[in-house]
């Protein structure tokens, strides 16, 4: 009990949340707009790397985060062109821009920084202690409170807008959208790219967040627990950052049971079976969006 | 676009890449080349490591032909691993063929269980995505390793470092040519003839592809598609649990901490590129495992990262999937070539005013 009550678990917690809520989040956008995503780890790999580089080039960490969404945006933009104007299998798609970004950024690791890494003195981004919320808020990156204000406006901005009810108008109901004037090809790129650029910032916040480093797949498959919080979270903002923060804490907890008997390794399943429960419907029924994965052809 | 041209516009690509970063693209392929078929050694490691890709890739392409993706192979490819370690270190006293035989089939057995029961049932009675399910069950089965060979865990062996006991050399499979090419090879071609005989040759191959084909047409005929569902992604989860078994039975003869290789993720590519022919997966699989073992020689010799054979597999997946490049880019070609007729008509018709 004396784990649970440390407010060291409570942070890491939080500090695990961040790296899977951002993705999560960006593969609503994505989905939410029709466009199956399984390729929010690569997107990641991206901006992880390329946020260190610019960080490093720059001189600058923002500006290194500022490229690393960047980065993360351009691959999700051709992704999004290959899925939506060639109308290929999305989640092979997702598998190429996957493998890909894997082999790009250790690729361009070692030809532009050698085999020893990225250099020492690249600038992190800034660390922010709330003291008056507790010890919970000590030293945790700037990130992790932009991650709660994009937790908030995707929210509101995905349904409370305009533009957030018509991204979800083309992804449940693309001829429809499209017969009451929408161009349905223009949103959806908007959701990928946007989807993409949160993707990206997860990454950012794995290299130059709570690192300065990059190292070749520091992602470490979360990407890919980050697609399992969006489907337990049922497709929305809220629902995939508290998605993330349950399975953040289970790793978390698993950190500090090291060596207490329980496997972390039993405890690292738990957003997988959960997942899979809730998609068979034992725990929550998950129903994706109805025209998720479709590729649509414009009535012209 | 088709599997070929993919190959040889990644290829370029890759040598574009090469030559601006101030490296020569021959010597580099030349080295990878070499590093893949250039002496027995080379040769005997590429096609060792082209048998778990084409099992594994059979496996993936029995799901296609039925229209489903198994995203999950890597999983059922570990638990294959863990089944044929399990029986492999437990039973003594058998006959050597035999103890391999159990071995073989444990992991197959296992490997249909997992990819088959959960995601199978979960697709066709509670129409879960079987992408989702599969790459979930692949954690879950991944997890499940480490956790087993972990300090404390139930197949641990006394030691520092996290693996398994080692299976009874009596199961082992026989090295052919050393270091690394064994008896397993015969299993994928022998797999390879299987399944293209059951896919093509059979009625329940002729049903799964028809339920591939449309579902609701198989429907409509009389097939029990839930049933046939199941069954695609057991068979699936089979070959890709037979590719784990024979693997460890040939090489590492354990589990091992560390042992997230990645077949079960190329074997997806294997299947693409080979359009889910067995034969061609056969190839396809030759072909990657020499891109990755020639890979390491081009590193060596070149200075080349390796890593550079995952931007191309990468960039191959991607061709391959968005065929519709091909068209497109004719029809641009077309247009462009268009307007300059149409300027260069007008021009004459402006002289002759």
């Amino acid at each position: 009990m004396s784990v649970l009550t440390n407010p060291q678990l409570w942070a890491s917690t939080l500090a695990m949340t961040v790296p899977l809520a951002l993705p999560a989040i960006g593969g609503t956008f994505s989905e939410r707009a029709g466009v199956v995503n399984i390729a929010m780890e690569g997107i990641m790999l991206m901006g992880a790397f390329f946020g260190v580089a610019f960080s490093y080039w720059t001189g600058s960490a923002w500006l290194g985060l500022v490229f690393g969404v960047l980065m993360g945006g351009l691959l999700a933009a051709v992704f999004a062109w290959a899925a939506i104007r060639l109308a290929a299998d999305q989640v092979v798609l997702g598998m190429a821009v996957n493998i890909f970004a894997s082999g790009l950024t250790a690729f361009l690791l070692n030809t532009l920084f050698g085999y020893e890494g990225t250099p020492p003195d690249t600038p992190p981004l800034p660390f922010v202690s709330l003291p008056w919320l507790g010890p919970v808020f000590s030293h945790q990156s700037v990130l992790l409170y932009v991650m709660f204000a994009i937790v908030a406006l995707s929210h509101w901005f995905l349904f409370h807008t305009r533009i957030g009810l018509r991204i979800r108008a083309v992804g449940e109901n693309p001829l429809a959208a499209d017969t009451a004037g929408l161009n349905v090809w223009r949103l959806r790129y908007a959701g990928v790219i946007v989807g993409g650029m949160l993707s990206a910032l997860g990454g950012v916040y794995l290299s130059i967040g709570i690192l300065n480093s990059f190292d070749v797949g520091m992602t470490n498959g979360r990407g890919f627990i980050a697609l399992a919080a969006m489907i337990f979270g049922k497709w929305t903002p809220v629902g995939s950052f508290l998605a993330s923060l349950l399975f953040g804490f289970s790793t978390a907890l698993g950190i500090a049971l090291q060596g207490q008997g329980v496997s972390p390794d039993l405890l690292s399943m738990i957003p997988y079976v959960l997942t899979i429960l809730a998609l068979t419907g034992l725990v929550g029924r998950s129903t994706p969006p109805a025209a998720d994965g479709i590729p649509y052809t414009p009535i012209r | 676009m088709t599997p070929v041209l993919a190959t040889a516009l990644a290829i370029l690509i890759g040598a574009a890449i090469a030559y601006i970063l101030g490296f020569d693209p021959f010597v580099a392929y030349g080295a990878l080349l070499t590093g893949a078929f250039g002496n027995t050694m080379a040769i005997s490691s590429t096609l060792a490591g082209a048998v778990p890709l084409a099992l594994a890739g059979l496996g993936v392409s029995v799901a296609f032909r039925a229209g489903l993706f198994n995203i999950g192979a890597e999983g059922q490819y570990w638990i294959g691993v863990i089944a044929a370690v399990w029986f492999g270190y437990h039973l003594t006293g058998w006959p050597g063929w035999l103890h391999t035989l159990v071995c073989v089939v444990a992991a197959a057995v296992a490997g249909g269980l997992w990819g088959g029961l959960i995601p199978g049932l979960a697709k066709a009675y509670r129409g879960a995505h079987e992408v989702i399910t599969t790459m979930m069950m692949s954690y879950i089965a991944i997890y499940f390793g480490q956790y087993l060979i972990a300090a404390g865990g139930p197949m641990h062996a006394p030691g520092y470092n996290a693996q398994s006991y080692p299976i009874r050399q009596d199961a082992w499979l026989t090295v052919l040519v050393p270091p690394q090419l064994t008896t397993a090879v015969f299993f994928a071609l022998g797999t390879a003839v299987a399944v293209w005989w059951v896919m093509f040759h059979t009625t329940v191959g002729f049903r799964l592809r028809t339920v591939g084909a449309n579902a609701r047409a198989a429907r409509y005929a009389g097939i029990l598609v839930p049933a046939y569902t199941v069954l695609a992604l057991g068979l699936s989860g089979l070959l890709a649990g037979l590719a784990g078994g024979v693997q460890v039975l040939a090489l590492d003869h354990r589990l091992m901490w560390g042992f997230n290789t990645g077949y079960g993720y190329t074997a997806i590519v294997v299947a693409l590129l080979a359009r889910n022919h067995p034969f061609g997966v056969l190839l396809a699989a030759v072909f990657f495992s020499a891109l990755s073992t020639g890979g390491q020689n081009m590193q060596m010799v070149s200075q080349l990262p390796s890593s550079l054979t995952d931007v191309l597999t990468g960039l191959i997946v991607f061709f391959v999937a968005a065929e519709r490049m091909v068209p497109l880019a004719i029809a641009w070609y077309r247009r462009r070539r268009g307007v300059r007729v149409q300027v260069a008509a007008a021009g004459e018709g402006g002289r002759e005013a």
